[in-house]
């Protein structure tokens, strides 16, 4: 299998890749891991007139906390999150994420980045980032522009990234004291994408919880934060096994999936109710030290 | 056996002993050569244009987009092809399959249009350029549904069908079953479909076709399991001289059944190669290999077994619906519609047993290929198997205990069994003591029943498997008429050193190694000084290939025989040196000496140099070579005993195998190393078979799994560990005592993953749950039984 | 027609010129511009890892990168890993172990293992496993693979040591 011809470049500024996409007139397309990209073209799936190498351009694989952020740039990819020790050491449900995101072969070329730019509510990394509310920061030609990763994702493979846009980097909050996160995900096999996954940040004080956000992969038509489950759990303990059932009702309730190969809607919203309590249990046992 | 046991030599890399791989030394360097590496000059490319629809007719095909392309050279159509006669060809199984479209598609991924090109990317572009105009039909998916009076017809190309019929086949006695039925405390029913899966070995099926002009003689680099039988195919399709034709099956990157058949990919290649005169190319994608080459299984079952209330098995009664898809290419000999199918009474001594098959036409790709089984035992093993396992639970008598009560005893072979096969041997006990004790059984038993108190979901589940391999027998086994003999040249050359030609044809099986262990054992030469070659049909002898565990059983037996003729040739020489009777000698581990006075000796090389010199016995020739065609007089059983132990995650229904113990019993073990290799690879297909692989479609005929994202095959992460054990019931007809092995564990192994999960599904209730096993199938099961995730 | 790009690509240590259509993927340049057919396609969706190389020391699936993104970079294939000092312990750790029998996926699969040892030199069976797992093999199981893996590992901290 081979991908219908295109014009490719291989910029070695954000500037003069804007200055790309703008010539490409919306039949260009940014390449960075291209790992959902080339299959896509390999099986005639997409043909973009113009492909925008962005591999050459330096300052782009930043990885690493500034001003209270996590800064990771456009040409992090998975493997690096996955080695990190600061990710490690500081962001549970990245590690967990980063280990589980297709196989590690992908994770060595796919990023960070091109992962949430892609729109697929499949996207591991989209859920992730809406867990942890990241800031995306695109580079257009009316120059830079920031979206909350929490409402980023317009519909199926469409985001609020123009065409002649760049995400240049996803900036997400350093952790609380008191803050445990987990990702939790059902895959078939290796390589697969979730038939549900569930990420979940909590900030505890004591038993308590006082900050929660869940997000959820691959069981509606886009990337879900999952505010109402969350927002049940604020003041309740981190032990009340009702609340987290509750927690686990509400994330169900706001989860959509569609019936296919991995199961149907049922199994999908079922499983998104045990994970949520599962990774809500994982995430508090970490926010005490409990757990790696 | 024969006198001189093989397994007893001492020279190196005799039977028995695991020397590494001969085949090796090219593969880790990546100097194999696959039919895809084959690349020749002026070679063009082939792509192949499919039908998106299931069932629709062809009003007409407009190529001029696709010709008017870059470097698109030439796109042939069915109606090309009918000039030459080649828009039908026959399958292995009697019927007639369109290599192009013509009347209509019948299934999707049907082949349309061949668009030849000068490269593969021109080939594949050219692709979008082909306008076919369809009116869709009504599509036939369910078998049950194209047996009713007024489904669609799908073969109207066969003159006065008028229902999507194939075959009925019936064995055993039904009276017999009836009455066992009749006198039965117990009946265990159990409908349950086999799914329709894909051998999908990691490289796909492919050619290069290359016609020379001058000579007339067309070479086909072919992924063939069978060479020497697609030779003669190909002669009787394509109308060419046979001598005019070589088929090279390079190294194959695995088959499994899968490289058995003729696809149409292979027949308008070779076509087109002729046509223009180049060599031609065509290599399938993997979604055009799991859409339309060789399926397995897709077995409706139904089964029912009979017995007493204390477990004795009466009967067993089993009627299958078998979907063979547009076309009957199912691979199996040719007289067996449904293969072996009527093994279906295992290892058990069943007084009575009937089954009746019948096998029809749906809108799906054709197939029936025999998937890393002798044809269709694994079908027949699962049913049975499963059976048992019900049985066990219905009665509350262990399974294990259950299996012991109703195994064939030691002494009952040679076996007669009640749908006619004679069992060559077996200890079925025996295999299963070894498991027990593998596994640590009481304790495992002890185990559950305390999880099952802590509400935690636990299950261990059983197959006690007998296979039929080694077709074999041309008295009953045939394919288009050709008996399923085997064969082996072998030739020694005046230092010692030499060539053994094969008939069968290594896929992976580690032929080269293992088959100049036979000889090594027989003739006393190292293994190391035979090379092995099989595959190019102008340098090899006749055979029928390699699959159903075959090899070993026909193959394996005329390297035996074709060595022992030799090594009788160096007895002869070797008395007239040294001047005594050829009955005068031992042999042992490549060395004649005199009996009674063992410093009077001969060595075999000594002996074969001998050959090529003057002074030879009376009437004797020179050279040191023979061939020998071996007809199998009775098919071979390998066996084992298969204990799973699962774990289910009660809130996603999530299946962890946490243990799994495989004894089996090949006979004879050439190359251990290689056997058990051979068992954790099948162990895993198996996995694979009863834990992901599936190949479905919808009401329209779209097909589902056509790719690998789709079309799971298992990594090391989800493949269980596997615990080996082994016993050995030597083959009492077979010249090394050898039984085959590459299949046992895919025929022996997805019921005792299924067995497991009903195991531990058991306290709800819970009976069968059909293969795969995903995750939301045992979710679902739980949560119907009212199992909360707590 | 899209224009063709100028590439060069060192592979093995030797390097390359090409012209390519930008649409080649780097496995296509490797096996058929560049004649090294030891690393293979065995799917169209990046699921199989039949064509595992090492790009600039990563293990990465060639099929899904563009010739033109290797311009400039260091590709190694299973060609690459015998020296003149003999076999890499990979390559004869698979053979020892018995860790191929079609030896389709072999490459990629040693390609993958050899870069798991440099990142790490004495891994579990179960980071083994999790390692290869971007990686199909339909012939063995795994299990002899990574008895492969285990013995390159060995034979590698016995030379170190």
């Amino acid at each position: 299998m081979i991908p219908s011809s295109f014009e490719y470049v291989a910029p070695t500024s954000v500037e003069e890749a804007v200055k790309a996409l703008v010539a490409g007139d919306g039949d260009a397309k940014v390449i960075s891991g291209g790992q959902s990209l080339l299959p896509m073209m390999k099986l005639r799936l997409a043909s973009p007139g113009t492909l925008v190498d962005i591999n050459g351009i330096a300052g782009l694989d930043t990885l690493e906390e500034a001003d209270g952020m996590l800064r990771i740039g456009a040409l992090v990819r998975h493997g690096d999150l996955e080695r990190s020790a600061l990710i490690a050491e500081r962001y549970p449900i990245i590690l967990d994420a980063a280990q589980h995101i297709a196989d590690p072969l992908i994770r060595n070329r796919g990023t960070f980045c091109g992962s949430v730019a892609h729109g697929d509510p499949a996207g591991d990394w989209a859920t992730v980032a809406a867990t942890l509310d990241a800031q995306l920061h695109a580079v257009g030609p009316k120059g830079a522009v920031t979206h909350s990763a929490r409402d980023f994702q317009t519909s199926m493979f469409e985001t609020q990234l123009g065409t002649d846009q760049i995400l240049v980097e996803a900036r997400i909050p350093c952790p609380k004291p008191g803050q445990g996160s987990a990702y939790l995900k059902i895959e078939r096999k290796v390589g697969d994408y979730a038939a549900a996954a569930v990420g979940v940040m909590v900030v505890l004080a004591g038993d308590t919880i006082t900050e929660a956000s869940i997000g959820l992969t691959n069981v509606g038509p886009l990337t879900i934060h999952a505010s109402a489950a969350a927002a049940s759990l604020i003041g309740k303990s981190i032990g009340d096994a009702a609340a987290l059932e509750e927690a686990g009702r509400l994330a169900m309730e706001a989860s959509d999936p569609a019936s296919d190969l991995r199961g149907p809607a049922d199994y999908k919203k079922d499983l998104v109710r045990v994970l949520t309590k599962r990774a809500l249990r994982k995430a508090g046992a970490r926010a005490q030290g409990q757990e790696a | 056996m024969s006198s001189n046991l093989a397994t007893e030599s001492t020279v190196a890399g005799a039977i028995g002993q695991s020397p590494k791989r001969i085949e090796d030394d090219r593969f880790i360097r990546g100097k194999g050569n696959y039919v895809d590496d084959v690349q020749l000059p002026g070679m063009l490319f082939m792509a192949i244009y499919r039908s998106p629809f299931a069932h629709a007719t062809i009003n007409s095909i407009d190529c001029s987009r696709a010709l008017a392309m870059p470097g698109v050279l030439a796109c042939i159509t069915g109606k090309d092809l009918e000039a030459h006669k080649l828009a039908w060809m026959p399958t292995l199984a009697g019927d007639t399959q369109a290599v192009l479209a013509t009347d209509k598609v019948r299934f999707q991924g049907q082949e349309v249009v061949a668009i030849i090109a000068k490269s593969q990317a021109q080939a594949v572009d050219a692709i979008e350029g082909i306008d076919v105009d369809y009116d869709p039909l009504p599509v036939v998916v369910d078998p049950k549904r194209a047996l009713e009076a007024d489904a669609p017809v799908i073969r109207s190309d066969l003159e006065g069908k008028t229902d999507n019929h194939i075959f009925t086949w019936e064995s055993g006695d039904a009276d017999a079953t009836d009455r066992a039925f009749r006198d039965a405390d117990i009946v265990i029913s159990l409908d349950t479909l086999y799914p329709r899966i894909h051998p999908a070995p990691m490289e796909t099926c492919g050619c290069v076709s290359d016609y020379n002009k001058a000579t007339g003689k067309m070479t086909v680099h072919l992924t063939s399991q069978a060479p020497h039988a697609h030779r003669t195919l190909f002669a009787l399709v394509a109308g060419l001289p046979e001598h005019k034709i070589r088929i090279i099956s390079p190294d194959v990157g695995g088959g499994f059944g899968n490289k058995v058949p003729i696809y149409p990919g292979y027949v308008v290649a070779t076509a087109a190669s002729l046509l223009i005169g180049k060599p031609v190319k065509w290599i399938e994608s993997r979604s055009e290999n799991l859409i339309s080459t060789g399926f397995a299984r897709d077995y409706h079952m139904s089964g029912e077994l009979a017995a007493t209330k204390d477990g004795k098995m009466l009967g067993l009664r089993a009627n299958v619906l078998a979907d063979h898809g547009a076309f009957n290419a199912q691979a199996a000999p040719t007289k067996w519609p449904a293969g072996f199918f009527n093994i279906a009474t295992g290892s058990y001594d069943l007084p009575a047993a009937y089954c009746k098959v019948e096998g029809v036409y749906t809108n799906k790709a054709p197939g029936g290929v025999a998937y890393r089984c002798s044809f269709r035992v694994t079908e027949a093993a699962y049913l049975i198997e499963r059976l048992v396992d019900n049985l066990a639970h219905k009665t509350g008598i262990d399974a294990a205990e259950l299996r012991k009560l109703n195994f064939i005893q030691p002494e009952q072979f040679p076996y007669r069994s009640p749908m006619g096969w004679e069992y060559d041997s077996g200890d079925y006990d025996k295999a299963m003591d070894i498991a027990l004790e593998l596994v640590e059984y009481k304790a495992l038993r002890k185990e559950q029943a305390e999880k099952r108190e802590r509400g935690e979901v636990m299950g261990i589940g059983f197959s006690s498997f007998t296979e039929i391999v080694g077709a074999g027998m041309s008295k009953i086994c045939d394919i288009a008429g050709l008996a399923m003999i085997d064969s082996a040249e072998l030739r020694i050359h005046p230092t010692g050193k030499g060539v053994l030609k094969l008939g069968v044809q290594s896929q992976g099986q580690g032929h080269e190694t293992t088959f100049a262990q036979i000889v090594a054992s027989e003739l006393g030469i190292p293994s190391t000084d035979i090379v092995v070659e099989h595959g190019d049909t102008d340098h090899t002898p006749y055979g029928l290939g390699t699959y159903a565990s075959r090899s070993t059983p026909t193959g394996g037996a005329a390297t035996a025989i074709v060595a022992r003729k030799l090594r009788e040739k160096g007895r002869q020489i070797a008395a007239h040196m040294l001047e005594c009777a050829p009955d005068d000698l031992e042999f042992d581990s490549g060395t004649f000496s005199v009996k009674g006075s063992p410093d009077r000796t001969k060595t075999i090389q000594e002996c074969i140099f001998k050959a090529y010199q003057p002074e030879l016995p009376e009437g004797m020739e020179n050279g040191f070579e023979d061939v020998t065609y071996y007809d199998a007089p009775e098919m071979t059983y390998p066996f084992g005993t298969y204990i799973c132990v699962v774990d289910v995650d009660k809130g996603t229904g999530e299946v962890k195998v946490r243990k799994f113990v495989a004894v089996d019993d090949c006979g004879t073990r050439i190359n251990p190393m290689i056997v058990d290799g051979q068992i954790h690879g099948g162990l895993t297909q198996g996995f694979g078979t009863a834990m992901m692989e599936l190949i479905s479609f919808d009401e329209d005929g779209n097909c589902f799994g056509s790719n690998f994202m789709d079309y799971l095959i298992p990594t090391a992460v989800e493949s269980p560990h596997w615990t080996l054990g082994e016993c050995t019931t030597p083959s009492p007809h077979h010249p090394i005592g050898a039984k085959g092995i590459g299949e046992s564990p895919t025929v022996g192994s997805p019921q005792a993953f299924v067995n497991a999960v009903v195991d531990a599904l058991t306290p709800f209730g819970i009976t069968n749950i059909d293969m795969p096993l995903s995750s939301h199938k045992v979710w679902k099961a739980l949560r119907d039984a009212g199992v909360s995730d707590d | 027609m899209s224009s063709k790009a100028q590439i060069t690509v060192t592979l093995n240590g030797e390097e390359h010129e090409a012209l390519i259509e930008p649409r080649t993927l780097l496995v296509q340049l490797i096996r058929e511009t560049l004649h090294e057919t030891g690393t293979h396609i065995g799917c169209d969706t990046s699921s199989c890892g039949a064509c595992t190389v090492l790009l600039d020391g990563r293990p990465v699936k060639s099929c899904t990168i563009l010739a033109v993104q290797a311009n400039g970079r260091q590709v190694k294939t299973v060609e690459g890993l015998e020296t003149a000092d003999g076999l890499h312990p990979v390559q004869q750790g698979f053979k020892e172990e018995h860790g191929l029998q079609c030896g389709y996926c072999t490459p990629g699969m040693m390609m993958t293992s050899v870069a798991l040892l440099e990142e790490n030199p004495d891994p579990s069976e179960d980071e083994i496993r999790k390692a290869i797992s971007g990686n199909l093999c339909r012939c063995t199981g795994y299990v002899n693979i990574i008895k492969a893996v285990q013995y390159a590992a060995k034979q590698q901290q016995g030379v170190g040591a």
